[in-house]
This record gives structure tokens, sequence and C-alpha cells, in this order.
């Protein structure tokens, strides 16, 4: 579905991200993973053309930047993780926001498909009760949720998300990633992860690619990717004994 | 936006998540034309309410009758008064609107012409045209009001460039203080001009602080246009404006053109203030003070704040403007100190409340 080639970012004259290539299939859970500073929320950047690129994103064969910006919408929802928030808007405000790209009437008339499309969202999330809780009121996990069920009312066929549990309890890390892999079962859809995490990409990946240094030090599927020796090189740590220690400890 | 069925809403309610009915919309609406009618009527000279009302009604459709009032107090209602009257609200709208979207736009609460120093670009483009008597043909006076709002504009541009250079997450504190340092900059400059160009600019002080007074259907008519054009395309855009007070980054994903919008809403919120402040030179705080306030009322979704917005400013304006020609008559204060008194007071409370709680 989405496949990228050769995908350079420099900034400042270094290169963040060295001519990465993967691509997105349907039903993937594919996550980004290495340690800090090997370039995976740029290359999330990249892709989403937020940042000067080369190389090439193509969604359906067809580079994105070719797409005008609704009809992107409607084909890759992203989920950011920095967000400062302002004003009081309701859950369900924020949430209809996402039926944005889908919508042709002026002022932003929700009709029905799009009423559907937000209650189902909500609940799939969990927030039917607090659709009209301010989100300034909201704890971070449950804003985090919001904003899933925003890019899931926007309906896209490719999930991009940028480290979306970073700073939340394991319940709620569970929770969403338990969401995502319902939703990413149904036809023509993907979702494309950058996790700091391992257990996470572990238990809910299929496929991975290990960034370090700005490339690609390994891709394909998540047990080929995640191995011993591959994790010991990148993150300079022996993960798999550390976490078999760890797992020893709770026994 | 809450378009949900009112079973399920939530009347217990949080604070700042209210819902707006019909009677809020009438009360604003009705609270506009008494204020109208209140600033038409009092004054040097004092009218009935109802007199008030014989003499727009006699002019404007030829009924009733109206034989027994002077000659003379016609002329004040219709020639003096009323456009007054009315070129306040269209101000008192225009900058209102600008502040909410401004406010929306940056997200950020406290954004405003005045705040951002835009006000003051406007007067210096007003000046350079008084200076330089810009003129342009078959209209008068609509030399000013260009280059007032295209100052209006090249200020709010330059000063978003270089908040964006300092600080690219454009928080509260960088906005405020370039447009603190900015405002401190353009009047400078603006009482150099002054004092360079000798008697001849002695108006221009005037501008500093704001007024309506002399103002007529001139005015209004040089407004009016820029005023329509503006407030309806900015209407228009309030789904837009709800994804941007939620975070750039964002409003694009969700699928809004984000650059064209952008320069879009700026240009029409230079078009807003710069029309003002050649009208009525620098009136501050009105855009900072009213959305807040309106934002109580009605939340913080752009379509119900913009409008209601437009509606508060319009009377708040009118109000302020019969409070400065009568509070020490016959001697008229100009508006500015009127709107500033009130509104840094109110800016001081919503600073002192940010440190606890949103907006």
């Amino acid at each position: 579905m989405l496949k990228v080639k050769g995908l350079s970012v420099t900034i400042d004259n270094k290169k963040i991200v060295d001519h990465v290539s993967f691509e997105l299939k349907e039903h993937d859970i594919f996550m980004v993973a290495g340690p800090n500073g090997a370039g995976k929320t740029t290359l999330f950047k990249g892709i989403m053309g937020v940042v000067p690129h080369e190389g090439g994103v193509l969604f359906d064969n067809i580079d994105i930047n070719k797409y005008k910006r609704k009809e992107l919408a409607r084909k890759i929802g992203v989920l950011t993780q920095r967000r400062q928030l302002q004003f009081a808007h309701t859950v369900y405000d924020v949430v209809s926001l996402g039926r944005y790209s889908h919508q042709k009437a002026l002022l932003g008339r929700l009709d029905n498909r799009d009423r559907e499309k937000i209650e189902q969202s909500l609940k799939l999330t969990g927030l039917s009760d607090i659709q009209n809780r301010s989100i300034l009121t909201l704890s971070g996990g449950e804003l985090q949720r919001v904003f899933l069920a925003q890019v899931f009312a926007q309906d896209p066929q490719i999930l991009i998300l940028d480290e979306p549990t970073t700073h939340l309890d394991l319940q709620y890390q569970i929770a969403i990633f338990d969401i995502i892999k319902e939703w990413v079962k149904k036809d023509n859809r993907a979702v494309l992860a950058v996790v700091h995490d391992l257990n996470t990409a572990y238990v809910y990946g299929n496929k991975a690619i290990l960034m370090f240094d700005g490339k690609a030090y390994a891709k394909g599927p998540i047990n080929e990717v995640l191995t011993q020796d591959n994790l010991q090189a990148v993150y300079n740590v022996d993960v798999a004994e550390w976490m078999k220690g760890i797992l020893y400890n709770w026994k | 936006m809450r378009n949900h069925n009112l079973e399920n809403y939530n009347f217990s309610g949080d604070a700042g998540v209210k819902s707006p009915s019909f009677l809020v919309l009438l009360f604003s609406v009705l609270l506009f034309f008494v204020v109208l009618f209140f600033s038409i009527s009092a004054g040097s000279i004092g009218f009935h309410p109802v007199q008030t009302f014989k003499i727009i009604v006699n002019s404007l459709f030829g009924t009733g009758d109206i034989s027994n009032i002077p000659e003379n107090n016609i002329t004040i209602i219709m020639n003096i008064r009323l456009p007054r009257a009315i070129l306040a609200a269209m101000v008192g709208a225009a900058l209102s609107l600008s502040g909410a979207v401004m406010q929306g736009l940056l997200k950020n609460p406290l954004a405003d012409g005045s705040t951002l120093g835009i006000t003051s670009g406007g007067t210096l483009g007003a000046i350079l045209a008084i200076a330089l008597n810009t003129n342009i043909p078959f209209i008068p006076g609509i030399g000013i009001v260009v280059m007032s709002i295209i100052f209006s504009f090249l200020s709010l541009v330059l000063i978003l460039f270089l908040s964006y250079k300092i600080d690219y997450h454009l928080s509260t504190q960088t906005i405020i203080l370039m447009g603190i340092i900015f405002t401190m900059l353009i009047n400078s400059i603006n009482s150099l001009i002054v004092a360079l160009s000798g008697e001849g600019l002695k108006q221009v002080i005037f501008w500093t602080m704001g007024s309506f007074s002399g103002r007529g259907w001139s005015h209004v008519c040089l407004m009016l246009p820029l005023f329509i054009i503006a407030t309806v395309i900015l209407l228009a855009l309030s789904r837009e404006l709800d994804a941007f007070s939620l975070g750039e980054e964002q409003a694009r994903y969700i699928g809004v053109s984000t650059k064209r919008v952008k320069l879009l809403i700026l240009i029409m919120v230079s078009v807003l203030v710069g029309a003002s402040v050649a009208v009525s030179g620098t009136i501050g705080f009105v855009g900072l003070v009213i959305p807040h306030i309106t934002r109580f009322i009605t939340g913080p979704g752009h379509k119900k704040l913009l409008p209601f917005s437009v509606l508060s400013g319009a009377s708040f304006l009118m109000a302020a403007d019969l409070l400065s020609r009568t509070i020490i008559s016959p001697a008229e204060l100009p508006i500015g100190v009127v709107t500033s008194l009130i509104g840094a007071l109110i800016f001081i409370y919503i600073f002192y409340k940010k440190s606890r709680k949103g907006f």
C-alpha cells in the first residue's frame, strides 16, 4: 500500500535519515524501532512531507505529493505525540474534526454518515461516556485516545503513529495497541508505528525496521529484525539478556 | 458543531463547555439594538428612544410623522450619531473577530491586534499615508485605508516570521514579547514622523488613542465592503480554525491546506485590523477581551464563537463610544482610553487565571 523508496532527510548538512526503503502491505503493523537519535521521528516526518526530503513516498504507486491535502487525509491518518492544548473543546468536537476531509458542505455540517463514524470511533476507543467533556479536563491516556478516535473517524487506510504510547501507563499502552490491532484487521488497512518500547513492538508488530544512525540496520519480519545480535549492535546493550533478567525478577 | 441529539447531551457540564442556545443569540441581537438606540439617543442633546426610532424609520421608509421634530435634530441623528454608532459597531465587530481568529489560528489565547503589534503597524501605514499625502483617484480617503491594511499585513507577517525563528512552537510568551517589542519600536517611529513633520500632523496624535469623533457616512462606506468580505470569508473558515486551534501540524494531517488557509486568514485579519485603524485609530484590547468573554458562553468552537464575537464586539465598542463621549461631556474622552482601561484590567485577570487553568 505504502512504499518508501530511498528516503533521505538532510538537516543542517547532516543526514538524519539515509536512504531508507520499505514497503507497507495490507494488515501490516509495521514497527519502526531504534535508539534515540537513530532518526525514527525524522523518518516519520519525511514520510509525511513535513521536512524537506529526497526520495519517494508512494501510496498505491502514486507519489503522495500528487495527492491533494484532503485526498491524502482520506488515505493516511497520523497520530502525533507532542501536543499543547489551550482551548476547552469537547471530546466530541475534536473527534468530529476527523471528518474534515470527507465533508463537502459549507461550515462543516455533519451528515448521518459522519455522525455514525464519529459514534463508532468514540465507542471503539471507549470514550462514549465522556464525549461532552472538555479535553482540558482529561488525563494523558484519555487525551491520547481522543486523538486516536479522531484518526479513526478520519477513516484512513493507513495509520501512522509517532510514539503513540510514550507517556502512557502500561494499562493504556495495552489498551491503545489492542484497539489498533483490531482496527487493522479490516480490508485495505495497515499501520506504521514509531515505537520506543521494544516489548510493544514485539508483541503487536508483524514487521519492523530497526533504525541506526539514520540507516535501516535491519528490516523484515519482526522476529528476524529484533534479534539478540541486532539489538546488541544497535543499542550496545544485550537487550535480550536484560529482558530475561527482568523476567526472572518477576517470577 | 455539536450536532448530536439533546438526549445524550450532558447538562451537568464542564467549565468552558456550554451550550449556547437560541436564547443567547436572541439576547445578543437584542442587546445590540438596545445599545445602538441608546448610543444614538444619548449625548449632549438627549433624545427619547421613541423619538430616535421615529426619525430613523421616517428617514429610511418615509413613514410616520416627524414634522414636529426640528430639522436640526434629524440631522444630528441621521448624519452624526447613526453613522458614528454604525462605524463603532463595525470596528468593534472587526477587532473582536480578528482577535478571535488570531487566537484560534495561533493556538494562543492572548493573541490580538494590539498584543501582536498589528494595530501599531497599521497606524504607521496611516501616518505615512497622511505624511506622504497618498491618494488613490476617485475614492477619497482610501489611500489611508490601503496603506493601513498593507502595513498591518506586513507587521503581522514580520512578527510571525521573527517569532517562528526564535521559537518554532510559537509559545504564548514569545509572540506576546515580540508584539510588545514591535509595538514600542513602531510607536517610536510614529512619534518620530510626527515630530519631524511639524504642525500638519498633529491630528495624528489622536490616532494613537483612537476616536470616532467627526466620523460620518463616508467612513462607513469606506469600511463596509471590506468588513463584509473579510467577515464572510473568516466565518466560512470556522472549521479550519477549529483544526488550527488544536495544532497546525495536526490540522495538516486531517486534510487542511494549512499554508493556503493561513495566508488567507492573515490577509483577512489584516484587512479588518487595517481598515479599523484607518477609520478610528488604535483601539486596543477589544479583540483580546471580547472573544475571551464570548468563549465562556459559546465554548471554543469557532462556528459559534466567531458570529457571537462579531455581535458582542459591536455592542461593546458602541457602548464604549457612548461612554467616551458622555462621561466628561461636553468634552470627549478618546475611546482607546476607555477600551484600554477596561481591557487591561481584564487582561491581567486572564493572565492570572491562565496559570491555573486553560481557556
